[in-house]
């Protein structure tokens, strides 16, 4: 035991003497939660757009000036014909370019009804939905403010209520799945490396005919990560709910037991992938692809697994992540229990058990 | 020269007798386009949808067959109470719950409106509000039908209205593959040339084998010329790779100049590797390149507008954008295979991309250290 | 052998790591031709030393001079007259022994030609005829040492420096080695080596010993066991680290 608490000493003054490393190691979350914080967004914002007017009247400008005072577009150009539209797009700068056609206004107050044509760079389909969305909805405004007396008659109206996030704020969804991806960056990652690089370096080799077990020099290999994951998803919460305003709403005990759980996982993961790379860049890939992508991809992160093809959705159940982001949305947002995650929990405990096994299967293998 | 050729040669030797390198050259590019350009879209494919009908009239029925009968809403089942659908949405079994309130009909019919509520899942705020508005667009239809069948219209307008036409030049499916494709695959060269010429040169360092490279008369840009150009070859293969893949997965076009987008492909590898390489000469183990490395990564593509158009991007991260090799070439890439762009289009990025790349080579040219 | 021009010169070398110091104000000459043995136990700054001589570090102050260039200003000078064979094997083991020569001789600039008698000779000598193709990965320790040594000296320099270069190594193979030694330092190039073998000692044409970053003796092994009343130089290292 004594010899273990000293082994554990050695690679915890390896780990944190090393400045490098804790510097990336605690300036990734902060790094990614700042700029999802501030750089990220859902909205558009500042949009160069160019308008080729064709009337030429109050309306028209009036829409003009509209778009332009709302913040959403800033206007780069004028035009004055419609053949240059493709060189336009092509500097890249111009997203959308807005038609009024000949006689805007005197159309619209004579017949009711004028054409707009909105022509959209789409080779960023996102932001092209968007700019025309924008536009469409600044323009029916104008129209409906114009007329004050038009009304719908028979008028089904809408009441929206947005439950768990009622600003729908973008920080409920990146908080918790920053926390999934570094505790996979440092537990699963940092770990297979580590151990991957004794083995490849030949150091493991001293240390298997120490008198540790080699259980004992596991555990003394994933001690200071587990350590320092715990450390950083406190971190992560900290900020989520200082600076972002991500509540926890449900019990702090419950989500630090899954988080420790999520670790546990990841750090068998790591133990796992070290047993079958034979070098450190073999590990890193297969941590890369086998975890960091799914990690951030599959796992509603940023994308909606919903979206995906089936193929995927169903690869996506075998993502720790995916589950343990359930769970942590569950606890933080919603404000449920165990009751209600206790399925994707033992799903993680079983992933855990599962690791392993294998693991100590192939370490064993590899031994005789 | 004489000497340089004599490094290539032996860093060539090295990887290709290298089991790992190789099938990472080949395996990394399909799964990347294969498993990131599906899975990364904003695109709404389904709503799950569960319907509290209080009504059971004839307005509130016609309503629900109308949801029911787009492909894109899923709309499961009916509970009885409104706490029923909250607990649904609790559990996330459903996206969105639709309350018709009781006397519905008789209040669209006699008071000339009616309200219905929609409650919403929002912990993904941008999937919240594209729920919100594509209810709300279904059921502005479903009031024109309904204004329509009551009046004995056979249409209804607004009195006043703009038409809009939309017109999306250049992809005009809206396909977010396009997008994706020419993001990922810049994504792609770059992770496997700063993380592959990276790692090589400080395994030398934990190997010890530069020690004896660094007692020998070898100049400093010898070395590093020597782990950039075999890296920077890889990469453009699969550059051409993962295009070659995406013209066939995903119908992508490639309107512009080949040349020229594997020309500028050129000038932008010797940023990204020059910085790949300054990062390993502050760097001991292959772990620390690895952890910089990704950090780097992440920083610049998360702000390089592949989420976020960069113009939306408050001003500092703008200001941070100008040196983020990433983001140039991403755009670049778009610009050439999407719209066709020519050279005098990008002469923009093209100087900011020989400014990098000159930047971070002698970075790196400078940072190695034959003498510790 | 005094006569002879040093091609090594040390001034008040001083290597501080920090705190400790690990070259305390060493001060020797090496001659041209000589076996220069370097001896010490582990940690007495030995190795420090030697990368300072060739380059792969910086001393924190001292005038040195190697085979007549300045340590500081005209390193890359001194590096094409030496040649360096570290502690550690550094040869790329993922490369065969042909590979690793013609990498070594294209650096230093052989011509061709030259390279390849060079090699054939080399192969020769080492009896590695029938394992030129192989990866080094798969040869024996001593074989990889030998390979070491003779690819260090392939470009003939003036000096090799040779950290430790029979760490590992069985009585057998050592011997053998030695004579790669002897016949390196009989075509004239001067022999800079750090041992901790007592015996290797005795091969050398003068030795020095160094205790905690200081050099405590340096002769002849003649004079020094005479000086020391000692019957082999064992007792004389024993003598010297007990003061």
């Amino acid at each position: 035991m004594n010899q273990l608490i000293s082994f554990i000493k050695k690679e915890f003054y390896h780990i944190f003497r090393d400045v490098r490393t804790m510097l990336i190691l605690f300036g990734i979350p902060v790094t990614q939660l700042l700029i999802f914080g501030t750089v990220i967004k859902n909205e558009i914002y500042d949009i160069r757009i160019a308008i080729y007017d064709q009337a030429k009247d109050e309306t028209t400008r009036r829409i003009t000036n509209k778009l332009l005072s709302s913040g959403y577009f800033i206007l780069e150009e004028n035009l004055n014909g419609i053949s240059d539209i493709e060189d336009i797009f092509r500097k890249g700068k111009i997203r959308e370019v807005v038609v009024f056609e000949n006689g805007f206004g005197e159309k619209l107050v004579k017949e009711g009804k004028a054409h707009l044509q909105l022509i959209a760079d789409a080779s960023d389909p996102n932001t092209a939905r968007l700019a025309v969305g924008y536009t469409k909805g600044i323009i029916n405004d104008f129209i409906r403010k114009e007329n004050p007396e038009m009304k719908i008659p028979h008028e089904i109206k809408t009441e929206v209520r947005m439950f768990y996030n009622e600003d729908l704020k973008s920080a409920y969804l990146f908080v918790p799945g920053t926390m999934a991806l570094i505790l996979m960056l440092i537990s699963a990652m940092m770990t297979s490396i580590s151990i991957t690089r004794e083995k490849e370096l030949g150091t493991m080799e001293v240390l298997l005919v120490s008198p540790l077990r080699p259980t004992q020099i596991i555990v003394g290999k994933v001690a200071p990560y587990l350590l320092l994951s715990i450390i950083n998803a406190l971190v992560i919460i900290l900020i989520g709910r200082f600076v972002f305003g991500v509540p926890i709403t449900g019990s702090f005990a419950l989500l630090m037991a899954e988080t420790v759980l999520f670790i546990l996982m990841a750090l068998c993961l790591g133990i796992l992938i070290s047993t079958v790379a034979k070098n450190q860049m073999v590990a890193m890939f297969i941590s890369m692809i086998a975890l960091m992508l799914p990690t951030i991809l599959l796992s509603g992160f940023i994308f909606p697994v919903e979206n995906m093809p089936k193929i995927l959705q169903w690869l996506s159940h075998i993502m720790p992540a995916r589950w343990f982001i359930e769970i942590i949305r569950g606890i933080m947002l919603k404000g449920v229990g165990l009751a209600f995650v206790w399925k994707q929990t033992l799903i993680l405990i079983g992933m855990t058990v599962l690791f392993i096994a294998v693991s100590v299967r192939k370490f064993k293998i590899r031994l005789e | 020269m004489k000497t340089l050729l004599y490094i290539l040669q032996k860093e060539f030797r090295q990887i290709l007798r290298n089991r790992t390198i190789l099938p990472m050259i080949v395996v990394v590019p399909l799964i990347q386009l294969l498993v990131l350009v599906y899975a990364a879209t904003f695109e709404l494919k389904k709503i799950e949808m569960t319907v509290v009908d209080r009504d059971l009239s004839p307005a509130s029925r016609g309503m629900v067959t109308l949801f029911n009968g787009i492909p894109f809403f899923r709309v499961d089942g009916n509970v009885a109470h409104e706490k029923a659908g909250e607990e649904l949405l609790l559990k996330g079994q459903t996206d969105v719950v639709l309350v018709i309130p009781a006397g519905f009909e008789k209040s669209l019919m006699r008071e000339d409106q009616a309200q219905v509520q929609l409650l919403i899942d929002a912990i993904d705020g941008n999937t919240a509000q594209l729920i919100y508005t594509y209810c709300n667009s279904i059921l502005f239809n479903y009031n024109k039908q309904i204004i329509a069948n009551w009046k004995g219209l056979p249409d209804f307008n607004p009195p006043t209205e703009v038409v809009v036409t939309e017109n999306y030049w250049f992809n005009p499916e809206l396909d977010y593959k396009w997008f994706m494709a020419p993001g990922i695959l810049s994504i792609l060269v770059t992770i496997i040339g700063m993380f592959l010429s990276g790692m090589n040169l400080v395994r030398e360092k934990e190997y010890g084998t530069i020690e004896q490279l660094n007692v020998t008369p070898v100049k400093k840009y010898q070395f590093i010329l020597g782990k950039l150009i075999p890296f920077w070859l890889i990469a453009l293969f699969d550059l051409a790779l993962g295009l070659g893949i995406a013209r066939i997965l995903f119908d992508l076009p490639l309107t512009g100049s080949l040349p020229l987008l594997f020309g500028f492909a050129g000038v932008y590898l010797i940023s990204a590797l020059g910085l790949g390489l300054f990062i390993s000469t502050i760097t001991d183990t292959q772990q620390q390149v690895m952890f910089v490395t990704f950090f780097f990564m992440m920083l610049f593509i998360l702000m390089g507008g592949i989420f976020t158009p960069v113009e939306s991007m408050p001003q500092w991260a703008q200001l941070i954008n100008h040196l983020n090799p990433i983001s140039y070439f991403m755009r670049i890439m778009r610009m050439i295979i999407l719209k066709g762009s020519g050279f005098s289009d990008l002469l923009e990025e093209f100087i900011s991309l020989v400014i990098l790349g000159v930047l971070f080579l002698s970075l790196a040219i400078w940072r190695y250290r034959k003498t510790a | 052998m005094e006569n002879r021009q040093p091609v090594i010169k040390a001034e008040n070398m001083v290597k501080k790591f920090g705190a400790f110091v690990a070259n305390d104000h060493l001060n020797f000459e090496v001659y041209q031709g000589e076996i220069f043995g370097f001896l010490g136990a582990n940690g007495a700054g030995k190795t420090t030393a030697i990368r300072i001589l060739c380059g792969l570090s910086t001393p924190t102050s001292g005038n040195i001079t190697v085979g007549g260039f300045d340590i500081y200003r005209e390193t890359e000078l001194i590096k094409k007259n030496i040649g360096y064979m570290s502690q550690k094997f550094s040869l790329y083991e993922d490369l065969t022994v042909s590979e690793n020569i013609r990498l070594y001789g294209g650096i230093y600039g052989i011509p061709w030609r030259r390279r390849k008698e060079k090699e054939k000779e080399l192969l020769r000598k080492l009896e590695l005829e029938e394992a030129r193709n192989k990866l080094i990965a798969g040869l024996p320790l001593g074989w990889k040492q030998k390979l070491a040594f003779s690819v260090a000296i392939l470009h003939d320099p003036a000096i090799v420096f040779l950290d430790e270069p029979t760490g590992g190594v069985d009585p057998i193979t050592r011997r053998k080695f030695w004579d790669l030694i002897y016949e390196a330092a009989d075509r004239g190039i001067t022999v800079f080596v750090t041992t901790h073998y007592m015996d290797e000692a005795e091969y050398c044409s003068r030795v020095s010993i160094m205790d905690a970053g200081r050099i405590e003796a340096l002769d002849t092994p003649e004079n020094l066991k005479k000086q020391y009343n000692a019957r082999n130089m064992d007792e004389v290292f024993v003598k010297i680290s007990r003061k």
